[in-house]
């Protein structure tokens, strides 16, 4: 019978919840890494017993930790993110030029078809590449080094290389989003890119429209139809039906476009989630009531999901690597808050029920489906 | 033997109980004792100094024989008492919070 794991970084930890297809027990392990703060745990599609966390700390830096028995066991691999030519400057907060400095691992990309192969998202926003398993680590410099990497600037949240999509139908294709630089495409594996941000729309930059600049905070994609993209922007969901080329808005009648994360239903690429939050700063939902919203029609028309969820006082945040899909038949969707919880839901969103209630703070959410 | 105190984070990761002891040829300075530690416990590369700098990562101390060390030169000879085992080298994560 098929089963999931699920992977749970926190601010003190790292879990590991187990259940069977069902879907409605759950066996949770942890924390690993207590202490410290996980920003992401995720597994190779190539071998699930293999998985990567990225550990941080502001005391004691970065660490990359691997299991290779399904999170039974960690080994710390290679921890030295160097960048691959002078770093240069980009902008800071106050508008002065600020140098490159890497400061930690925000996400882990394991590469379909080979174990030992990996990409790191990093702040200062840069990404990099293991293949011998996380033992040393080799930047891409086209990215960083791109023309306008002089102009970005960092989010709230730091200056961070979030999101990595390596595109199933185009090896040679990845797709990244950087706080708050925008969306980067590169056909080349990686050597070069360009900004994939035409027809977003950002109040609070100067040029609302520039081709950099704006605060993307996740990308999606469904791999069985990878020229569409949707986006959870700072404000606006957006869709490309071109592989970045353009976009559209597809808000619709959310009740607000703010957000952080975006998935695709793992059967139905039409079908995408978000979870709308009221606002930049008010980083709870609208209402105190936590309703994760279902397009059916590849975004514009969107649904509330409430079954299983708080309706009332509740003020929490799902941050945007804290939301993910297992692939069994009836599609699970899962999501992890900033108030310690983690929601399942095994009926592809019509109802939830927490598997978790007081985790540390989630960063992020991802799962691995078992045979 | 020098014998170096690590912080809980650090004795976790490095998978030690309790004090390190650590052979040191002289002279015996914080860089030497730290490269020594490095290399018996490469996973602790990155988390006390920064990989690029080399500098001491900015909450992290260290202290010996009731001083301060964290300002003093990488270079400068460490105290006798540290050099002849009668006291630790502390590793220190800076406390923090409120």
């Amino acid at each position: 019978m098929s089963r999931v794991r699920v992977l749970v970084g926190t601010r003190k930890g790292a879990f590991v919840l187990n259940a069977d297809g069902k879907r409605d027990r759950w066996d949770v392990s942890g924390p690993f890494f207590a202490g410290w703060e996980i920003y992401h745990v995720k597994g190779s599609t190539a071998d699930p017993d293999r998985l990567f966390a990225s550990q941080t700390s502001g005391w004691f830096g970065q660490v990359i930790q691997r299991s290779d028995d399904g999170g039974a066991t960690w080994e710390p691999v290679g921890n030295k993110f160097d960048y691959a030519t002078e770093p240069g400057t980009h902008q800071w907060y106050d508008g002065t030029p600020h140098p490159w400095e890497f400061a930690r691992v925000w996400h882990l990309e394991p590469a379909p078809g080979d174990p030992d192969t990996v990409y790191a998202g990093v702040e200062d926003a840069g990404l990099f590449k293991s293949t011998d398993g996380g033992q040393s680590w080799a930047e891409l410099p086209g990215l960083r080094t791109h023309k306008s990497g002089p102009d970005w600037a960092p989010g709230a949240g730091g200056m961070c290389l979030h999101t990595i999509i390596l595109d199933p139908a185009h090896p040679d294709r990845i797709f990244t989003a950087i706080s708050a630089a925008g969306a980067f495409r590169s056909d080349d594996a990686g050597q070069t890119w360009q900004p994939v941000n035409r027809g977003l729309h950002s109040e609070g930059i100067p040029d609302e429209d520039a081709e950099v600049g704006h605060c993307v905070h996740r990308l999606a994609m469904h791999p069985a139809r990878p020229e569409v993209l949707y986006m959870q922007k700072h404000w606006d969901v957006m869709r490309s039906d071109n592989a970045g080329d353009s976009w559209h808005e597809v808000s619709g009648n959310l009740p607000t476009d703010f957000g952080f994360p975006i998935d695709v239903h793992a059967h139905e690429p039409d079908t995408i989630y978000v979870v709308p939050i009221t606002s930049d700063s008010h980083h709870f939902p609208p209402e105190g009531k936590l309703r994760v919203y279902r397009s059916r029609t590849g975004g514009d028309d969107w649904e509330p999901l409430t079954r299983g969820l708080p309706q009332e006082h509740c003020y929490v945040n799902v941050l945007r690597d804290a939301m993910t899909v297992d692939s069994l038949d009836e599609c699970g969707v899962y999501f992890g808050t900033t108030g310690g919880q983690v929601y399942a839901s095994a009926d592809a969103g019509d109802t939830w029920a927490p598997i978790v209630r007081d985790l540390p703070a989630v960063l992020s959410v991802e799962v691995q489906t078992l045979s | 033997m020098i014998r170096v105190v690590l912080p809980a984070h650090l004795r976790t990761l490095a998978h030690v109980d309790g004090e390190v002891k650590l052979q040191v040829d002289a002279p015996v300075t914080q860089r030497s004792v730290l490269d020594a530690l490095e290399a018996r416990y490469p996973m602790l590369c990155g988390c006390i100094r920064d990989h690029h700098s080399g500098r001491r990562r900015a909450f992290i101390r260290f202290f010996a024989c009731e001083l301060d060390l964290s300002h003093e030169q990488p270079d400068a000879p460490l105290p006798e008492a540290v050099v002849t085992g009668a006291e630790p080298y502390l590793v220190v994560g800076a406390m923090a919070g409120g």
